[in-house]
């Protein structure tokens, strides 16, 4: 089932022209001693028939549950048009756009969406996106070393309330190239004077959530302008879909944050089991040539006709080999389409009224909540689409209460420590109805009773 | 046109906004935007009109042949994309209990076994998100092993000249230097000798692909392997050209240490306009422990887990969020699964079937190899040198000049080694007809280039631009638009 138009006779011509008898001549440079014959410890071919029943079987594995979990990944209705439109074969299936003539559908998309990137950031520049939003933290962190050239530091301050895969991944990719990261223990508003008493020396960035980790509201303003007062960078960390209702960063303090990066799934893209999802990447033009990722330029083609291309390649691998921005040569490009169509139909009150609508669900379900004996609202104000509750019990027993019950009510913090491991962080966001909020309500309390 | 351009404020796809009763939020107004974003306003069929007629203006799979080398363009099964698009699959948040989600769960894991089985590999990370991640991954492990032996003054990657940029842009980023080691240009093996003159104490690894970027087997692989243990170093495969020997011969039995896959390549997973891909790395018993987590287990009782650095205490991390590119792992399973072992065999028989068909074909139509006596792996090399010097063309000349014909360009002036090259891979997805009407295409250039050089270097006319001007391009850098 290899979806190979061979017949016999083709391959008779073939090897007759080639000037050979069997395919298996083709080989013959291959040392014998390490040659195999075919992978007799796979399964033969099945047909596509036969394969749908198989899937059907495997996938029954999977239950899909009423989402309530946010911390990182986002339930968002997504337009049939979305997908519909990304799936075409000529989007689907086409390569990197290297060849600009035969791409400017590709290149055109991806101009459209720096720019929307670009100014949902409060930025001057976007890149043509990341693999997801840890990789692109972690890019942006090592962007913001190069970039910074009033100081020779490779410390990074980053606030404690991010999210800890986040700075699992931070260390994974940049820890072979020097950099320090001073994770900060701070209060729930990432407090600028908590960050104050931990960074003495200088440092070169500081990474801003917003909302961080626990779904509570930075006090952006005030940390941006010490850490450029510190001559420090200021990387903004951010969801989205919540910057159609929250202060972009290029406005955050004086002179807004310099790199803004964040996870992209939420424009359009399903859960789909952690990916692929895609990172974006934008920041203030003067930094442009420390960017790493694809970017596109528009331009003129030899009759003066406005055309796209990828453009200042010289930063890139396969120009600068070992002296490149990143060894990164490709981005997430279906992904980044899925955004720019997202972001077209849902244009920019859509945006806002999706952040709104997911806030009030999320104050309703607090609301509810202090009906539920037993449960506490940890942060009850402060929050934007996530919140922090506390149970009676331990977190992972009644989350797994509830999911019997077909409700998936939360992360469980225990990740943050063994303080936290009766708490959990729920989501809600405009895809719920009245009917899910109450329902959550319902199964939370039988979970709690149950345990 | 943008879609800027069309926007009219106050329009909307009004069926995708959320129904607000009230606007009002309970958060701090100094935190709350003030500014409206640069969206577009325009109505939901204006939106679908747009994107339908911008994807009108690319070239891809679905539409086009693409001999372009070292991306194995082979067509994406259907079957994939639509099964792998089941609400099962797709309404599943990351967090979910392991209990929740078996089905995606088992799919992971037999394809891992299925990557173990094809590369000669005992043990297998999923998580990198591209080709490029999986490298970093695979170096990173090759640091890991010799950091913990307490051997720090290893600081050198081995890099053959005619590898991909990404093999020495990857050995920089875990911190080691880049030693490049010439190819001989006869026959583009490895230069032993000057292989030899650079492994030392301090030898890290060596980065190899194999077929090489150049399109033959490299068949002193088994010395080179050898030379480098016995400096201590270790061996990383690049997969890129993994296409060309499933069934054939395993990276593992060559003597590769670690290595990872495009499963955009070679697993038949859309490439999606630039991505997303995945790059899983795959190591043998020697550096397991060190793999990217999560990683997929099965348990006694035939539940499926996934483990992280409690497991893994010497895993370098994990690189991605939450998994990786789950999505592109499951069609990965699909593609693999409806092939089974003996469709993946005869993909690469058949891939390189065409390549050497290919490749003999246009030896007779007079152009010139860059490897004559060498078979071709699954892609060779043609130069233009010779037309180059007679007709004053350049491979870019003649790669534009494809375009026109509704051919995507093979690879251009890759490797650097060959001068005004084309790096040429059909895949076994396409037809000898094809393959015959791409000779066809290259022998009528030929003619041009004879009759009217000039109006080959006015290539392409037939596309929606003629050439662009790149330099202009990074010269006033307009990467967004405004009004």
């Amino acid at each position: 089932m290899s979806f190979t138009p061979h017949t016999p006779e083709d391959i008779a011509l073939m090897l007759n022209s080639i000037g050979i008898d069997s395919v298996e001549q083709l080989f013959d440079e291959i040392p014998s001693a390490i040659r195999i014959e075919g992978l007799p410890d796979l399964a033969d071919g099945i047909n596509e028939m036969a394969m749908g029943r198989e899937i059907k079987k495997i996938s029954a594995g999977n239950k899909n549950l009423l989402n309530f979990i946010g911390a990182g990944a986002y339930q968002h209705h997504i337009p049939s048009a979305v997908w519909q439109l990304a799936g075409r074969g000529e989007l689907l299936t086409a390569y990197t756009p290297y060849q600009a003539e035969a791409s400017q559908g590709s290149l055109q998309i991806i101009f459209e969406f720096q720019t929307m990137i670009a100014s949902l950031c409060g930025m001057d520049v976007a890149n043509a996106s990341m693999y997801d939003g840890a990789s692109a933290l972690a890019e942006s962190i090592l962007m913001a070393v190069r970039a910074n050239k009033k100081t020779t530091s490779k410390k990074i301050v980053i606030a404690d309330s991010i999210h800890p895969c986040y700075l699992n991944v931070m260390n994974s990719i940049t820890r072979y190239q020097g950099i320090e990261i001073q994770c900060v223990e701070t209060d729930r508003y990432n407090d600028v004077n908590t960050l104050k008493s931990a960074a003495h020396e200088s440092f070169a960035a500081v990474v801003l959530p917003q909302p961080n980790f626990l779904g509570q509201l930075t006090r952006v303003d005030a940390i941006t302008d010490w850490a450029h007062q510190h001559h420090a960078l200021v990387i903004g960390l951010v969801n989205p879909v919540t910057l159609g209702l929250l202060k972009e960063p290029g406005s955050w303090g004086a002179r807004g944050a310099d790199i803004v990066c964040g996870e992209g799934q939420p424009l359009g893209v399903p859960l789909a089991g952690g990916g692929p999802y895609f990172g974006f990447m934008a920041c203030k033009k003067q930094f442009i040539r420390q960017m790493p990722g694809r970017i596109v330029g528009k331009t003129t083609d030899t009759n003066g006709k406005t055309g796209y291309c990828l453009t200042l390649q010289a930063r890139e691998q396969h120009i600068r080999r070992s002296k490149a921005t990143s060894n990164i040569c490709t981005n997430q490009g279906l992904l980044m389409t899925v955004a720019t169509i997202y972001m077209s139909l849902l244009g920019p009150q859509g945006l806002k009224n999706v952040a709104i609508k997911s806030h009030q669900n999320t104050a309703r379900l607090i609301e509810l909540l202090n009906t539920v004996k037993q449960v506490h609202c940890v942060y009850a104000d402060n929050f934007c689409h996530e919140m922090v509750i506390q149970v009676p019990s331990s977190a992972k027993s009644v989350l797994k209460k509830m999911a019997d019950r077909g409700v998936a009510g939360g992360y469980d913090l225990a990740t943050l420590g063994q303080a936290w491991a009766d708490k959990l962080l729920v989501c809600s966001t405009e895809v719920h109805n009245e009917n899910d909020l109450q329902q959550f309500i319902t199964v939370l309390k039988t979970a709690i009773e149950d345990v | 046109m943008l879609i800027f351009e069309k926007s009219v404020q106050g329009r909307a796809a009004q069926a995708q906004s959320p129904h607000l009763q009230k606007d009002a939020v309970r958060i701090d107004s100094s935190l709350l935007r003030q500014t409206k974003p640069c969206l577009p306003e325009v109505s939901e069929l204006e939106t679908v009109r747009h994107f339908t007629n911008l994807s009108r203006k690319n070239f891809s799979i679905d539409t086009n042949f693409y001999p372009l080398g070292s991306c194995t363009m082979k067509y994406n099964p259907r079957a994939a994309h639509q099964f792998a698009s089941d609400e099962k699959f797709l309404n599943q948040h990351p967090y979910i209990d392991d209990d929740y989600k078996q089905g995606t769960l088992q799919c992971l894991y037999e394809l891992q076994h299925t990557i173990k089985s094809v590369t000669g590999m005992t043990a297998v990370s999923l998580t990198p998100m591209a080709g490029a991640q999986g490298e970093f991954a695979g170096v990173a492990m090759i640091r890991a092993y010799h950091d913990e032996r307490g051997d720090k003054q290893r600081e050198e990657i081995i890099v053959p000249d005619a590898a991909h940029g990404t093999n020495p842009a990857t050995a920089f980023m875990c911190g080691y230097k880049v030693r490049e080691v010439a190819t001989l240009s006869d026959s583009g093996d490895v230069d032993l000798t000057a292989l030899k003159a650079v492994l030392s104490e301090k030898t890290a690894g060596i980065m190899l692909t194999n077929p090489s970027t150049l399109g033959v087997f490299e068949r002193k692989i088994k010395e080179i392997a050898d030379l480098t243990h016995e400096a201590g170093g270790l061996l990383y495969y690049d997969g890129a050209n993994l296409n060309a020997i499933m069934g054939k011969v395993r990276p593992g039995d060559m003597g590769f240490d670690v290595m990872h896959l495009n499963l955009h390549k070679t697993f038949a997973t859309p490439h999606g306009g630039g991505g997303p891909g995945a790059g899983p790395v795959a190591a043998n018993s020697k550096l397991a422990k060190y793999l990217p987590v999560p990683v997929v287990q099965k348990t006694a009782t035939g539940r499926y887990i996934l483990v992280d650095e409690t497991h893994y205490p010497h895993s370098i991390g994990k690189l991605s969020t939450f998994f990786g590119n789950t999505g592109v792992l499951i069609r990965a399973y699909i593609y693999a699964k409806m092939l089974g072992g003996n469709g993946l065999t005869q993909a690469s028989t058949l891939a390189t079937l065409n390549a050497n068909y290919l490749m003999t074909a246009l030896h007779k139509a007079g152009f010139t190899l860059a490897y004559p006596q060498r078979r071709a792996s699954h892609e060779f090399i043609i130069t233009l040198e010779p037309e180059h010097k007679i007709y004053g063309i350049t491979a870019l000349d003649v790669a534009k000049c494809l375009l026109d014909r509704g051919i995507h360009a093979p690879t251009m002036y890759f490797p650097l080694l060959v001068a005004e090259c084309l790096l040429i891979e059909p895949t076994e997805t396409e037809s000898k007809q094809q393959l015959d009407e791409f000779v066809d295409a290259m022998i009528a250039i030929r003619q041009m280039m004879i009759e009217n050089a000039e109006q080959l270097k006015q290539a392409p006319q037939k596309l929606p631009v003629t050439r662009l001007d790149e330099v202009k391009a990074a010269k006033t850098l307009d990467l967004v638009w405004s009004e």
